[in-house]
This record gives C-alpha cells, structure tokens and sequence, in this order.
C-alpha cells in the first residue's frame, strides 16, 4: 500500500515496537530535528545545509556486537523506516520479544552464506550537527583487507570490546591498523555492560589494560565509553545505569570531535587530474587540493618542472574564488604558461615534498595472489600512475604479537615495511604528515587487480634541496632497464616454468628423434617446447655437428630458452660430464633435467659406424634413464612427461 | 525556484566545510577522474533528480569547458510526457551531447508492460537496450545515478564497478577502494559503471537540488492528476495507450511521484506537497523505503543483486 500523510505526531509504528531500551522520541536533540522539520522546514534545511561531514569506521570481532551498535545508532537517531522495520520485526527472535536490531544491517550475513567476497559495507545517517558516514566491516578471516579499506578514510575508529571478554588480541590489532592507517581518532566502546552489571571495576580495568597497550600507537586521543548496544546504554542516550560514568556518549563523541582540525591545511599540494582547454584563451587545471590552502597570487611551483608562476584565478562553476582549501575540487589557472599536465603536482616553492624514487612504506597486502618482488607492479599515488617494483620486504608484522618479523613473501592480509623504486620519481609526503600525498595503491597490471595499499613512511633524511630534488626527477630515466615480466607471470601466463630437457647418449641412440617426438607430443599437450639447434646445420646429420666452442653457444641458447618459460629439449652430444655439469649450473639445478638414452651401445654403432664413441661418459645422475631400445617412443615420451610433472613444471590447466 | 549557490563565498572558516560542499567536491574528483581515464565515457541519464544533480555535478566539473562526455537516455518508450520533454530541454539549455537509444527489437514486436508484463517489458526495453546501446557505442564507462543508501544491498556497491565484457557485474571481482585512489585498469571490451553519488543520500540530494536551483521534472511535485487506483497503487493515466480493467475510470487527484519511470509502472503518492521544501517535508516525515513505490520491486522479488548481475544497474 503505497500511502502517504503527514502524521502529526512521532511516526506511530515506532510506538508500537517492545524495545528494552528508552523511547527515541526522548531523545532531544532528535525530537528538535522532527520538530523542525514539520514547524519550518525552510529552517531546518538551512539548518541541515550547515552540517559537518564525519567518517567513521566500527570494527571488532565477530559477536562484539557492531552490527547491533550501528543498528543502534540508526534506530535511535530515526533513520530507520517503518517497512524496513516491520521486516526486521519479523525476523527477530530474541528471547523477550525485542527487536534484534543488527538484522538492520545483515546485508552482508547473506552474502557470508553464498559465499560472496565480504566487503565494506557504508550506512548513513544524521544528527542534528552532522551527517555520518559509517563503514561496516565484517570480522572474519579477510579481515585486515576490509579493515584497511574502511579505515583509510575515516576520521573515528570505534572499536568494540566485549565487557566479558577484555582487551583480546584482535583488539590490539585492530587499534594496531587503526592507527597504521591514520585515524585521528579512537573511540574504544566498552561493550554487553549489562552483562557484568555495568561494573565501574569491569570498565576501568579495561580502560587502564587498552591505554597501556595504546601508548606506542599515533592517536589524538582515545576515548573510553562503557555501553550496551542491545539496550541502548550511552549509545545515543545517556544512561542512569552508569551513574560513575560522567563521560560522552558514543554519539555525543561522534558529533563533537573536531575532524576539520585533522586536516592538513600547512603544506599545499595540488595534483593535476585534469587540464580543461576549451579554447585558446582559457588554460585550467582541474583538481581536488589534497591539503593546505592557496589564494589567488600565490606563488607556486609545478612539479616536476621545477616552473614557478602565480595563481591567476581559482575558477569554479559558481565564479571565482578568492582562497580554496583541502578538499575542495577547483580548477587553477597561473599567470604565465607553463608546462602542466595530469600527474604533475602543484605545489609552493617553499613548501615542496618529499622527490624520490625509492622509499619506504607499510604495505597491506589485499590480494590472493601473494607478492612477487620480481615483477613491476603499477602505482597509483594522487594522479600519477607509475611502474615500481618491490626492492626489500624488510620485516612483515606478526599480528598476533605486533613485532616485526624477518620479511619473506606477502600473502593476503600481511602488512610489512618494504623499500620500493619507481620508475619515475614521485612526490610524497610521509603518510603520517599527509594521508593523501602519503597513500599509494598497487595494481596488478597483468590482472587489473588492486593489490595493496601502501602507506608512505617519513624519509631519514634531511630536508630536500630544489637541486636534489631536480636531480631525482631528471635520473628517471637513467634507471636501469630490466624485464617487467617475472618468472611467476611468465609461468602463469604459459602454465609452466622453463628448464632444459638435456639428452645425453651415443650417437644412434636416438637422441634426436626422441627430441623431436617430445617436442610435438608437448606441443599437442598444450605446453610450449622447443628443440634447440644452433649455427647453422649443414651435416647431414645433427649429431655431426659439433665442437668445444659451441658448449657455450649452446649453454647461452639453452639458457635464453629457458628464461623465456620454454620447454627447451636438446640433444647435442656431450661425452664429458664435466661439460654437463657446466651447464647444468649455468641454467639452474632446478631447470636443468637430464635424461639418459641409454640404447644399448651395440645397436649405436650399428646405427652410426661412423661415430666415435671413445671418450663418452655414461651419466650417473641422471634425471630419469630410458633404455630405448626395450621401449616404445611414446612410453619413452611419457616417462620424460612425467618427470616435468614431478619437477613441477606444469600448473594444472 | 531560488538559487541559494554558495559558491562565491568567501572561505571563511575552512574546518567548517559543509557536508554537501564535500560531497560536492569528491563527487567531482570521481567525473574528472573517469574524463581523464577512459577513452569513452557516457553518462546514463535517466531524467530523475539524480540524474540531474549528476549531470549537475558534470557541468561543474568541467565549467568552462562543455562535458566531454555524451548523456545517453534508454528510452522505453513509456516514459511520462513530461520527462521527455524536460529531458529535451534541459539538454539543449545545457548544450549537453544526448543519445537517446530505444531496443529495436522490442519496438517492433510492441513489447509493453501491459502485454509482457512488467519483469520482461523492463529486461529487453532496459536492460537488453542499456546493454545494446553501450556495446554500440563502444563505451567503456558509465556513469549512473545509484546511491548506497538506495537499498540494503547497495551497501557495499564500490564507486567504481566493474563489469565484464558481456557488462555483467561480478561479485567476485570487484576491487577494494582506498582513499580517493580508484583503480581504472580494464581491458578491452570491459567497462566500468561509475556511481559518483554513491555516498549521498535522498535527502542530500533533495537538499542540493534545493540549494543549487536546478531544475527537476514537475512530476516531483504535487498535482491534480489523472489516475487510476490499482491494487492500491495509482497509476497515472499519461496517454491514450493506457489500458483500463474493467470499472476502471480515470479520475483527478492531488499527487506527486517519488521516483520516475515509465508510467504504467510508478505508483504515484497522494500528496499536498507542491514545493520543493514541502516535498522534503514529506519525505523526512514519512518513514518509508524509497523503492517502495517502484511497481518493479514488487512484481517479482528479483533482488537488486541479480539485476546488477544482469546489468541493470
Ligand atoms: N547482552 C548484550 N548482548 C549484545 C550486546 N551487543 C550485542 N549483543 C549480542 O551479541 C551478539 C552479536 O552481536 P552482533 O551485533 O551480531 O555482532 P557483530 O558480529 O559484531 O556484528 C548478538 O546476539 C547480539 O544480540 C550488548 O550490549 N549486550
């Protein structure tokens, strides 16, 4: 039934819900707002028109109650609709009756069932002074993931700490990558109060064990309110069951903290997104400032130019401004023209940041795919996308005990301080300084994916001189030049890693037959392999050709192949074990695979009478052995299929 | 309607920045940043308010210069009279580029919602058409109107979402978003939807819309109005093509519609409201979901999950 009046009254349906906790119409500050709204809406608009945007993040376990405490904070500041509620009504089964209140948000409990990826969830809501933006991060195994993303935008973590429980370990690690990421503010919520009887003793031990531990973290402050979701104690409304406590409740902190104050309004940094050119008499760039603040006549300076000019005008669509602010989106225009475009940075010339193509950071890594150090990687850092690699994973974060931990490889959900080199020099802040200068994305650009989220950390050195920092912009080019396809892309891309397929035998042993077969049978199997010859074969015969100074040719051709992710078979002669032995340390034990044709030498000479055969060295290391004359060719050729099984060469298509 | 722009003042107090002005200011660093990124951005334009504090929000972003982008309109055929002929207008006021694409193959085989029934009539005249209309044009991103707070399951839905080539939207591959930092890697033949007012809500948008003067289809406000009760709903008689059950007889009645479709499938809302601050009135004071008076919802209960899937969204 779609129908619609004006009630003249608090909406009715909320009457007529059983909760435990107070009426929301007792709430003041909401009440005013209804009141508001159908006395003068005029005045409440210009009112609403005034509020401060807030970004908060709520995390902890799973159970802690986050779920009931957003719930919570929609129900009692109203924002939940009669539907919405009547369906939530329906579901619940709580014991005395009640609503459960976390159905309000169980979004993503049906997904947990189907197995979709979990992910941040964001809700909505406002009070009479701000409107808030709440990530909701599901507590499960991919959790450090889903943290990491709600919290880099927020300006509050609320952490939930079950009364019952204490300060866990998830706790700590969660703080941990609260703080990690920059969040000013900490709001620890002492949750389930009424199930220890809304003990002071409880909540004070609490409070005394977290600021012990929070000590080493970067937070503002840290708040400490003891609540209960479920009944509503010091979520919205102050309770009278905690008469000790003289403090904030969760919302009265909400709206009070000072978020505008946490932004960066010292150092001005402008990254160009776009340049707006309509025609010839209008030049602008577009872009969102990422902190400080300019006016027009500034001096400023484009990196990574180094060219100064002033602002001429800061346009928007409304007209010009006289002084823009973090975050506004602006467009710029300077006095002179100079050479800007996407990627570049605006900045002041005596306020200039960081110019570097190696740095250290926190790196969180987001995807299944671990880390590869030996593949180049994309960068997105403000507006510039650049090629970098991994140089050091120096230590990975053990979360459990948040020590630091000899680095190795990354895998989903690690967090390590590592050391990475661009392909291009970028210009940073320390993220601690500047979360906007200071963040940086990684791509897969093989698989498009978004693979880590990088925090920029604060440079040993001194400040910079314009000179060194001109001289890092202009080396970009003088890197070294190396591949930017790792071995791991190569294997995924082909399904199966290089190594050399080394026959060794008499001559007439059949060595090169067998090559040329496995070479086929490979190729119709899907897989990639190339028989290796060299120089150019005139012999009648390949076997013929030979000589001490092709071992090398060979060894180099044998090698490339390899690199290259082939299946690389050959089949020169090679009496001397010590000529194998070269080569197998020239491509790698683990590339290298002999195989010995062993056909009975009588039946060689037959083949062959013209070879010599003084001076052969059976192999006795060999990988695998075939007698090939007591063989069929494709029994030979699955027996060699099967050792590149065992040796791991092949993924599974 | 005034125009409250508050552009021109000066910046006083930075630390007081308005939650509109910073929605404003991110919305507008998500356009740029497709501009700049895609080869052929479209936006979808769909005649409602948030359509057009997104088309709004496009202008801005590119003032002086006009939107670099085309506006495309999945025409149905049954959209109110009044909305094409706002949609034309305000095109050309604006000097905004408008494709406008109807299935063609619905059109000749007269799919309506009458006859087909509201769950196929919107698949092949909007689904199939949006998909058609963007493999035509060879677009690689479009933008929409969609917000988070729509519905519970738009929660989570990431500014940018990746579709693949055939435009579906796979759950499993959508990418984590940090900061402002927006992956925009694709490869050919994928695309990505882009919701720049993904964290706004209705009344942020009624509230800009208020503020910034722009225009909105006059269906938003109260007005007698031909209509016909249906299984409680009151469908607006717009043209002739109505079909009437029996007993049916059109009759004038003081109504407004919350959101705009085609005409045989919105419910319109008995309604005072005939201006914009009373509408806003209204919605605050009336707890109910915005897509309950969406017929299409309740038809069938396809989730908005599946119809992303399927490309709707
Ligand atoms: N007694 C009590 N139970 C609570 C409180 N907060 C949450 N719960 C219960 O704890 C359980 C888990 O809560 P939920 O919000 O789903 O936790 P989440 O997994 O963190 O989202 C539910 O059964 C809630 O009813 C509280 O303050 N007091």
């Amino acid at each position: 039934m779609v129908k619609v009046s004006i009630p003249a009254e608090q909406p009715s349906a909320l009457g007529e819900v059983s909760i435990p906790a107070e009426q929301p119409s007792a709430l003041g500050g909401i009440a005013n707002e209804q009141k508001l709204i159908r006395d003068d809406i005029k005045a409440y608009l210009s009112k609403h028109e005034q509020k401060t945007l807030l970004r908060f993040v709520i995390v902890g376990s799973v159970d802690d109650g986050k779920s009931t405490l957003i719930g919570r904070l929609l129900y009692d500041t109203n924002m939940v609709y009669d539907d919405q509620l009547a369906a939530v009504k329906k579901a619940s089964n709580l014991e005395d009756g009640s609503i459960d209140l976390s159905l309000l948000t169980d979004g993503l409990a049906a997904e947990r069932e189907q197995g979709i990826t979990i992910d941040v969830a964001y809700r909505y809501f406002t009070t009479e002074s701000r409107k808030f933006i709440v990530a909701d991060t599901p507590g499960h195994v991919q959790y450090t993931r889903n943290m990491v993303t709600g919290a880099s935008t927020a300006d509050v973590a609320i952490i939930l700490v079950d009364a019952r429980l204490g300060v866990l370990e998830q706790s700590r690690r969660h703080s941990y990558i609260a703080s990690l990421l920059g969040i000013p503010h900490l709001l620890v919520a002492v949750n389930k109060m009424d199930l220890k009887g809304y003990s002071q003793e409880v909540f004070d031990a609490i409070r005394a064990d977290f600021r012990a531990f929070a000590k080493g973290l970067h937070f503002k402050d840290v708040t400490f309110v003891p609540v209960s979701a479920l009944k509503g104690d010091n979520i919205v409304k102050r309770s009278d069951k905690t008469p000790w406590y003289t403090g904030q409740t969760v919302l009265g902190f909400l709206e009070d903290v000072p978020v505008g104050e946490d932004r960066n309004y010292t150092d001005f940094r402008y990254p160009v997104q776009y340049v707006n050119r309509p025609n010839l008499d209008y030049r602008g760039f577009c872009g969102q400032i990422a902190s400080g603040v300019i006016k027009k006549g500034d001096e400023i300076m484009v990196l990574p130019s180094g060219k100064t000019s002033r602002v001429k005008a800061i346009d928007t669509h409304g007209g010009e401004l006289q002084e823009a602010f973090a975050p506004l989106s602006v467009t710029l225009r300077f006095e002179h023209e100079i050479d800007c475009s996407r990627g570049d940075m605006v900045v002041k010339p005596d306020n200039r940041p960081q110019v570097a193509r190696t740095f250290e950071a926190d790196l969180v890594w987001m995807h299944e795919r671990p880390l590869d150090t030996q593949k180049a990687y994309l960068i997105k850092h403000t507006t510039q996308q650049v090629r970098a690699q991994i140089d050091k994973v120096h230590a990975k974060l053990d979360l459990a005990t948040l020590t630091e931990q000899p680095g190795g490889t990354l895998e989903l959900n690690d967090i390590a301080r590592v050391t990475l080199t661009c392909h291009r020099a970028l210009y940073f802040d320390a993220y601690l300084k500047n979360r906007t200068t200071g963040a940086f994305i990684l791509v897969d650009s093989l698989y498009n994916t978004t693979v880590g989220a990088g925090m920029i950390r604060e440079a040993g050195t001194p400040r910079q001189s314009l000179e060194q920092a001109m001289k890092e912009i202009r080396a970009g080019s003088g890197l070294v030049p190396k591949t930017q396809v790792s071995p791991r892309e190569r294997r995924e891309r082909f399904g199966q890693s290089g190594a050399t397929l080394w026959l060794t035998g008499l001559p007439g042993s059949g060595r090169w037959a067998l090559a040329y077969a496995l070479e086929r049978k490979l190729f119709d199997l899907g897989r990639t392999a190339h028989v290796v010859t060299i120089g150019r074969q005139t012999a009648k015969h390949p076997s013929d050709f030979r000589g001490a100074e092709t071992l090398d040719s060979i060894t180099s051709a044998a090698h490339a192949c390899t690199n290259a992710g082939l299946i690389t078979i050959c089949a020169f002669p090679s009496y001397k074990k010590s000529d194998r032995q070269s080569v197998r340390e020239a491509i790698g034990q683990d590339r290298f695979i002999e195989v010995f044709v062993d056909t009975d030498p009588a039946l060689c000479r037959e083949r062959r009478p013209d070879a010599s055969v003084a001076g052969f060295e059976a192999p006795t290391d060999a990988e695998l052995t075939l007698k090939l004359d007591q063989l069929r060719v494709h029994q030979a050729i699955d027996a060699i299929v099967e050792v590149l099984e065992k040796h791991g060469q092949f993924e599974q298509h | 309607m005034q125009t409250l722009v508050n552009d021109h003042a000066s910046v006083v107090d930075a630390q007081r920045l308005t939650h509109l002005r910073q929605l404003e200011a991110e919305s507008l660093q998500i356009i740029r940043e497709v501009a700049s990124e895609f080869e052929r951005p479209v936006m979808l334009y769909s005649i409602g308010k948030d359509s057009s504090v997104l088309v709004r929000l496009a202008i801005k972003a590119f003032a002086p210069a006009k939107v670099p982008f085309p506006l495309m309109h999945i025409d149905t055929t049954w959209k109110f009279r009044e909305m094409i002929q706002f949609r034309d207008a305000f095109c050309k006021q604006n000097s905004l580029d408008l494709i406008v694409y109807t299935n063609p193959e619905g059109l000749r085989e007269n799919i309506n919602p009458f006859d087909h029934g509201s769950e196929k009539y919107t698949d092949v005249m909007k689904t199939q058409a949006l998909k058609q209309a963007l493999s035509k044009h060879g677009f690689d991103a479009a933008f929409g109107g969609a917000r988070r707070d729509e519905e519970k399951s738009r929660a989570k839905e990431r500014v940018f979402s990746f579709r693949d080539k055939f435009h579906q939207w796979d759950p499993k591959n959508q990418r984590p978003e940090l900061w402002n930092l927006y992956n925009t890697k694709i490869n050919k033949g994928e695309s990505i939807r882009v919701f720049p007012l993904s964290n706004w809500t209705e009344l942020d948008v009624w509230q800009y819309v208020y503020l910034e003067g722009i225009p909105i289809v006059p269906l938003y406000l109260a007005q007698e109005r031909p209509v016909v009760e249906r299984e409680g709903t009151l469908i607006m008689v717009d043209d002739e093509r109505m079909r009437f059950l029996p007993g049916e007889k059109p009759q004038l009645r003081m109504v407004r519609f919350r959101t705009l479709g085609c005409y045989p499938l919105s419910g319109a809302i008995e309604s005072s409201a005939d201006t914009l601050p009373k509408v806003i009135q209204e919605m605050l004071l009336t707890r109910m979901s915005e897509r309950q008076g969406r017929l299409i919802d309740h038809d069938q209960d396809a989730s908005m999950e599946k119809k992303k899937r399927e490309g709707y969204f």
